[in-house]
C-alpha cells in the first residue's frame, strides 16, 4: 500500500515544475503582472524577452540580491512607473553583476516594477544557449537601432556609458569614472527620454582586479582577462542610489552634448560618494 | 442577349488587366482568386501552364525568354504582380540568376515599353541577411546584407537593387516592393513551410532565433491591398508578434532533430550530406541561428492593414496535417 502511494506520488512528480513553483513565488508573479510590458501571443517580444524566463531570472537573482550582495537601494521613486527612461549607472566589477542587480532592483520596485533592458556585448548572440537566455531575460545587444526602437516602445533601458572601460578597470582605479561615450545623451535628447542617474557602490569589490592580461585577452578575442582573487564575485555589500530624472532638450554641437554628459557624470559621482558614505563595511 | 454580351465585353474592356507571375504557387493562386472578377487577370508561370478559372488566360513562359513579350502584345497589361521566383533549391545558381535577375530586368523593360502603370515586386526578408549583430525591428532602410551571408542569396538582393533603380528612374512604373517575413499556410512550398511540415525538424543546438510568421491568406490580402492603393515604395510586411524558431517547431507538432550549431561549418556540412537542400539548405543555416525581425509599421500604417490570423492559427494547420497523416 505504502509503496503504491509513494509510486503514485513519484508519478506526479516533475522536477522542473517543482523547482519552478518553489522559485517563482506568488510575489514575483504579482510583480511581473504589474510590469507595463507588452508581449506577443506566446509571451515574447521582438528582442526575445519572455515573461516566463524573466520570472525565473528574477527568482534566481533575487536570492543573490537579498542574501549574497545584501543590496541596499535608495531613490527607487525616481524611476518612472511607465514610459521611456534611460537608467545610467557607473560600471564596475569585471562581470556585469551591476547590471543584473539594477535589473532586480527595478523589477522588484514596490513603487512600480519595470522590466529594464540591459545592453549586452555583441559577441553574446554567438554563444549557444547563453545568447538566447540573456535575450529572454531582457538583454539586448547594444545597438543604437535597438535603443531607439525600445524607447519608442516606452521601455526602460540600462546603459553603461563607460562600457568595458568601466567594467574592466583595475582595483586601484575603483570609483573613478572612466570616459563616458556620448551615445546615450544623443538617445535621450532625440527620443525625449529622461535620464535616471545611478551610483553603484560595492561591485568594485566583488572582483577586485590587480592586473589585466591584455595579450591573452587579445588572443581570446575578449575585452579583458583580469587577475582576480577568486573566479567568482565576492560577497561585497552593494548600495544602489538612484538620482532624480534629468531632462535634456536637443542641442546642436557635439561640444554641447559633451558638456551635458559631464553633468550626468557629475551627478553619478555625487551618488557614488553618497553610497560610499552610507557604507559601513565592504563585505 | 447580344446587349448583355456587349455589356460584358465592355465591362472587360473597362477593367484593368493584371499580369500575375508565379501563378502555380499558393500565394499567387490566392491573389488571382481575389482579383478575379474585378480585374482581367493573366496568369503566367515558368513551371507549368496553370489550370485557371474561365476567363483567365494562362501561360507557361520563362520571363527571360523572348516569348514573354508576346503576352504584352496580346494583352494590354495595366499592372504586373511579380510573385514568381525560382527558389535556390529549385535550380542552379546561374540559372536562378538568369531567371530571377535578368528575367526581372526584362520584365521592367517590357513594362516600360508597353506603358504598364504599376509593378509590384514580391521580395523576401532574407535580403536583410541573418547576422549575430542584427538589431531587431529592421526598417526598410536597413542595409541588405544577405550577400554577405551567402552567395546563394545574391539574386534576391540584386533583384531588389534592380527594382530600386527602376523605382527611381521610372516613377511612371509605380513600383512597390514588398518584403514579407516567413509566409506559411496550406499549399505553401517555401523552405520554412516544407520544414515545418516534416515530422523531424532540424534545429541548431543552443540557437533559437526570434521569427515572424504570416498566413498566406494575410499575405495575399496585403498584396491585393498594396496593388489597389498603389503607393509606390518599399515595405516590410510582418506582424507585431514574435516567437523563437524552436518554439514554433514545437507548436507545429514537429519533433526536434538537434544538430550542433557551432562551429558554423558543422550544420552546413550536415545539411549538404543529408541532402536537406529543399527545407534546411546550407545557405539558410544562419537564419536558424540569428534573428531577422522586421518592423512592419510602415506598411500597416500606409495601407491600414493588419493580419487577421494569429500565430496559433498558422501553426494549427501544420499540427492538424501531421495528426491526419498519422
Amino acid at each position: 500500500m505504502q509503496i503504491q502511494e509513494v509510486l503514485s506520488l513519484l508519478k506526479n512528480f516533475n522536477a522542473k515544475e517543482e523547482l519552478l513553483q518553489r522559485l517563482v513565488t506568488p510575489e514575483i508573479e504579482a510583480l511581473v503582472a504589474k510590469i507595463p510590458k507588452p508581449v506577443g501571443s506566446f509571451g515574447f517580444d521582438a528582442w526575445g524577452y519572455n515573461e516566463d524566463s524573466f520570472k525565473v531570472g528574477i527568482a534566481v537573482f533575487k536570492l543573490l540580491y537579498d542574501h549574497y550582495f545584501r543590496v541596499q537601494v535608495h531613490g527607487l521613486e525616481h524611476i518612472p512607473k511607465n514610459g521611456r527612461v534611460l537608467i545610467v549607472p557607473n560600471h564596475s566589477g569585471q562581470l556585469p553583476m551591476d547590471g543584473v542587480l539594477i535589473g532586480i532592483a527595478t523589477a522588484t520596485n514596490p513603487k512600480g516594477p519595470r522590466a529594464a533592458r540591459a545592453m549586452i556585448e555583441r559577441f553574446f548572440p554567438t554563444v549557444p544557449w547563453l545568447g538566447n537566455l540573456l535575450n529572454s531575460w531582457g538583454g539586448v545587444i547594444g545597438d543604437p537601432v535597438n535603443c531607439v526602437k525600445m524607447l519608442e516602445a516606452e521601455e526602460a533601458i540600462i546603459v553603461f556609458p563607460e562600457g568595458v572601460r568601466g567594467s574592466g578597470k583595475l582595483y586601484k582605479d575603483r570609483y573613478k569614472l572612466q570616459r563616458f561615450g556620448n551615445g546615450f545623451m544623443h538617445l535621450a535628447m532625440n527620443q525625449h527620454t529622461p535620464i535616471v542617474p545611478c551610483g553603484v557602490v560595492g561591485c568594485e569589490e566583488t572582483m577586485p582586479a590587480i592586473a589585466n592580461l591584455a595579450p591573452l585577452a587579445k588572443l581570446l578575442g575578449v575585452p579583458y582577462v583580469p587577475v582576480v582573487p577568486a573566479p567568482f564575485p565576492l560577497p561585497a555589500k552593494v548600495i544602489l542610489n538612484f538620482g532624480e530624472p534629468m531632462h535634456f532638450a536637443p542641442v546642436r554641437t557635439e561640444e554641447e552634448v559633451t558638456t551635458r554628459v559631464e553633468q550626468v557624470k557629475t551627478e553619478i559621482q555625487r551618488l557614488i560618494n553618497k553610497g560610499l558614505q552610507e557604507r559601513t563595511s565592504i563585505y | 442577349m447580344a446587349v448583355e454580351k456587349k455589356a460584358a465585353a465592355n465591362g472587360a474592356a473597362n477593367k484593368k488587366t493584371v499580369l500575375v507571375t508565379g501563378a502555380a504557387g499558393a500565394l499567387a493562386k490566392r491573389v488571382i482568386a481575389r482579383l478575379h472578377g474585378r480585374y482581367n487577370v493573366v496568369a503566367v508561370d515558368f513551371r507549368r501552364k496553370v489550370e485557371t478559372d474561365a476567363g483567365i488566360p494562362s501561360y507557361k513562359v520563362e520571363m527571360e525568354k523572348r516569348g514573354f513579350e508576346d503576352i504584352f502584345l496580346n494583352h494590354k497589361i495595366d499592372a504586373v504582380l511579380h510573385i514568381g521566383r525560382i527558389f535556390a533549391h529549385e535550380s542552379s545558381r546561374d540559372r536562378r540568376y538568369n531567371a530571377n535577375v535578368l528575367g526581372a530586368k526584362k520584365l521592367f523593360e517590357l513594362c516600360k515599353k508597353y506603358g504598364v502603370g504599376q509593378v509590384l515586386i514580391h521580395s523576401t526578408y532574407y535580403v536583410y541577411g541573418a547576422s549575430a549583430y542584427n538589431p531587431a525591428l529592421l526598417d526598410e532602410s536597413h542595409p541588405l546584407k544577405a550577400s554577405e551571408v551567402t552567395m546563394d542569396l545574391v539574386d534576391s538582393v540584386e533583384l531588389e537593387s534592380l527594382a530600386n533603380i527602376y523605382l527611381w528612374k521610372h516613377p511612371e512604373l509605380h513600383i512597390t516592393i514588398l518584403r514579407p517575413c516567413n509566409v506559411l499556410g496550406p499549399g505553401v512550398r517555401n523552405s520554412m513551410s516544407l520544414l515545418l511540415s516534416h515530422t523531424f525538424t532540424p534545429v541548431l543546438l543552443g540557437f533559437s532565433p526570434m521569427m515572424q510568421f504570416l498566413h498566406v491568406d494575410d499575405m495575399a490580402d496585403a498584396l491585393v491591398l498594396a496593388f489597389e492603393q498603389n503607393k509606390p515604395g518599399i515595405y516590410n510586411v510582418a506582424p507585431d508578434d514574435y516567437i523563437p524558431y524552436q518554439r514554433a517547431v514545437e507548436e507545429c507538432g514537429c519533433r526536434k532533430f538537434p544538430i550542433p550549431g557551432i562551429p558554423p561549418v558543422v550544420p552546413k556540412l550536415m545539411s549538404s550530406l543529408l541532402n536537406w537542400g529543399a527545407f534546411f539548405p546550407p545557405y539558410l543555416i544562419n537564419y536558424f541561428k540569428y534573428p531577422v525581425i522586421l518592423d512592419g509599421r510602415l506598411f500597416n500604417e500606409t495601407f491600414g492593414w493588419k493580419p487577421k490570423r494569429n500565430l496559433n492559427d498558422i501553426f494549427t494547420y501544420y499540427r492538424k496535417t501531421k495528426l491526419s497523416s498519422s
